[in-house]
């Protein structure tokens, strides 16, 4: 079907230029001189200087890295686990409830998350803080990982594992030299996905932080109520390079991962 | 053993975070209110016991609810809203990934780079983006008034349709991933078979393109539709005093209203409406996943 026609070309050009637009005006805006975002007033990256200067963005920051390193981390170990039950399990009490508790987080809205997470955490005496906060991400994005992981295993040929055992492994081994290493990519898309999914997050922080601490999301969102703000702008740009060069190198790791597995796999059918 | 750990873990982790959660909730929603903290008059003692539940059992929030017209409306408009958005999408959706499956082999993975790029971008940053350019003083309205289309500046900013724009452009990677990944595996020979037998091109999409990506339509269209429901931000942020959404009205509910039991009602019932697509949509994926094997 390589039939580019003028609408197929039409629709692609306005389709990239309104995902794109939006983004490229606020990155070329952060670096305006005039404190008047909307007017143009010469370059300058004095918003930056400020933004490094503002100690409660900062702070801020700071709170969200760790939130989202702890989260995704703990998510990542849970929700492979979770996948290996999903996908290995076999039958067990309550196989329906747990693929449920798995798949209902994804759709469930984030103020519903956020309001029972925090009529939990009231209810058993929690202060609420960082360690609520990654309570919170931990159990949404361990789905999501569950998701990602699983479609991995699925697909996975279980008479590798079966031979691993065979030759002697037990099954802790058999899991660490040979499952860990093949569903390795997408254990790391998970952690990447949580970790994302954890820096972006704004209801559910809101609802199970406390006074004490503060993420970035939540500072954004209360200074974004009042208006459009340069320093603001300078913050997204550096999230937008952040999430750009990110997404950029790991689909470039994959793409060398899938070629090097093509190979061995060359190599492996040459050796028979 | 060993099994048996690997189960209960993450079992016992989304038992007590996630199923037991929302045992408060509804619990909550049938206590009643109370000026102290937490704000809420307990209404289940385990000592008294299940029975004494029952019979004490009220459901005042609720019929709070339907009494209040400002939860009515705002459920309504939430549903209008969240229908005509994802109807929105979709029209924008389809045709740019329709574009996708037709461009050249070696273009798709970088187009498909740049459908998922924005969907790891911040969120909030991109509605934010939305709040520059749709303003009075904002560039929407600099270039229409510098190109001489208008001579008032136009209001769209705190108004619904901004909401539209902002759900539309926030969601569109959920519609055009399933869209495409359907278009994708069309079987060609079948347009052109329809071709060959009469069909002008125009109606070739109609009756054999559109029908054969119809799983993916239905799967973008509750990827949009469900989270939409119950979105806060997009609302508080682009739209205005009039826009009402029921994640709005919740939030509102609980932090400046401080009234817990009626904000768990709301959530409950929200739950409810959601129940029905989720269900729907699970269906519709299984449906996909059985037909492909």
């Amino acid at each position: 079907m390589n039939r580019l026609s003028w609408f197929n070309t039409v629709s692609l050009t306005l389709g990239f230029a309104f995902l794109y637009i939006p983004m490229v005006i606020l990155i070329v805006y952060s670096f305006n001189e005039s404190k008047l975002v909307t007017v143009w007033a010469g370059f300058s990256t004095k918003w930056y200087g400020e933004l490094l200067g503002n100690d409660a963005f900062l702070s801020a920051a700071w709170v969200t890295v760790k939130v989202a390193v702890l989260s995704s981390t703990f998510a990542t170990v849970l929700g492979t686990m979770g996948a290996y039950v999903l996908v290995r399990g076999g039958r067990f009490m309550g196989r329906t409830l747990f693929s449920g508790m798995i798949y209902a987080p994804l759709v469930m809205p984030e103020v519903i998350t956020g309001l029972s997470l925090l009529l939990l955490f009231i209810g058993i005496g929690i202060e609420r803080g960082v360690m609520t906060i990654v309570l919170a991400h931990t159990t949404f994005s361990m789905c999501y990982v569950s998701v990602v992981v699983s479609s991995r295993l699925v697909t996975f040929d279980r008479s590798l594992e079966e031979a691993a055992l065979d030759l002697g492994c037990s099954p802790a081994e058999a899991f660490r030299l040979v499952t860990l290493p093949i569903i390795a990519p997408a254990v790391i898309s998970g952690w990447l996905l949580a970790f994302t999914l954890s820096l972006d997050d704004l209801v559910i922080a809101s609802f199970t932080s406390g006074p004490s601490a503060t993420t970035l999301p939540i500072k954004i969102f209360s200074a974004v109520r009042l208006g459009v703000s340069p320093e603001i702008n300078a913050l997204s740009t550096i999230m937008i390079g952040i999430v750009t060069v990110g997404v950029i190198s790991a689909s470039l790791i994959s793409k060398q991962a899938l070629v090097r597995q093509k190979r061995d796999e060359q190599a492996a059918a040459r050796a028979q | 053993m060993r099994r048996f750990l690997l189960i209960a873990i993450p079992y016992a982790w989304l038992t007590v975070l996630f199923l037991v959660p929302f045992a408060i909730v509804f619990k909550i929603s049938l206590s009643d209110y109370a000026v102290s903290i937490p704000p809420y008059v307990p209404q289940f003692d385990w000592a008294e016991g299940i029975m004494a539940f029952i019979r004490e059992l009220d459901f005042e929030n609720f019929v709070f609810l339907t009494e209040d017209d400002l939860y009515w409306k705002a459920y309504l408009s939430s549903l209008k809203i969240a229908i005509s958005a994802t109807f929105l999408t979709l029209c924008v959706g389809y045709p740019i990934a329709y574009g996708m499956a037709r461009a050249p082999e070696e273009w798709r993975p970088t187009l498909m780079m740049l459908v998922i790029l924005p969907f790891w971008t911040s969120f909030l940053i991109r509605v934010y983006a939305w709040m520059g350019i749709l303003s009075n003083e904002g560039y929407l309205n600099q270039v229409l008034l510098w190109t001489g289309i208008i001579n008032e500046p136009l209001t769209i900013l705190n108004t619904n349709t901004a909401v539209y724009i902002g759900i539309v452009y926030t969601y569109l990677p959920f519609m055009i991933l399933p869209v495409y990944s359907a278009l994708d595996r069309l079987d060609g020979s079948l347009i052109e078979a329809a071709e060959d037998l009469g069909c002008s091109r125009a109606k070739a999409f109609w009756l054999v393109t559109i029908p054969l990506s119809r799983p993916g339509i239905i799967a973008g269209c509750f990827l949009v539709f469900i989270p939409t429901l119950g979105e806060f931000v997009i609302p508080s942020l682009l739209g205005g005093s009039g826009t009402l959404m029921i994640g709005k009205v919740l939030w509102e509910e609980f932090f400046s209203n401080r009234d817990w039991p009626v904000a768990s009602a709301v959530a409950v019932i929200l739950l409810l409406i959601l129940v029905i697509p989720i269900v729907l949509f699970q269906r519709n994926q299984q449906k996909q996943a059985e037909a492909e094997q």
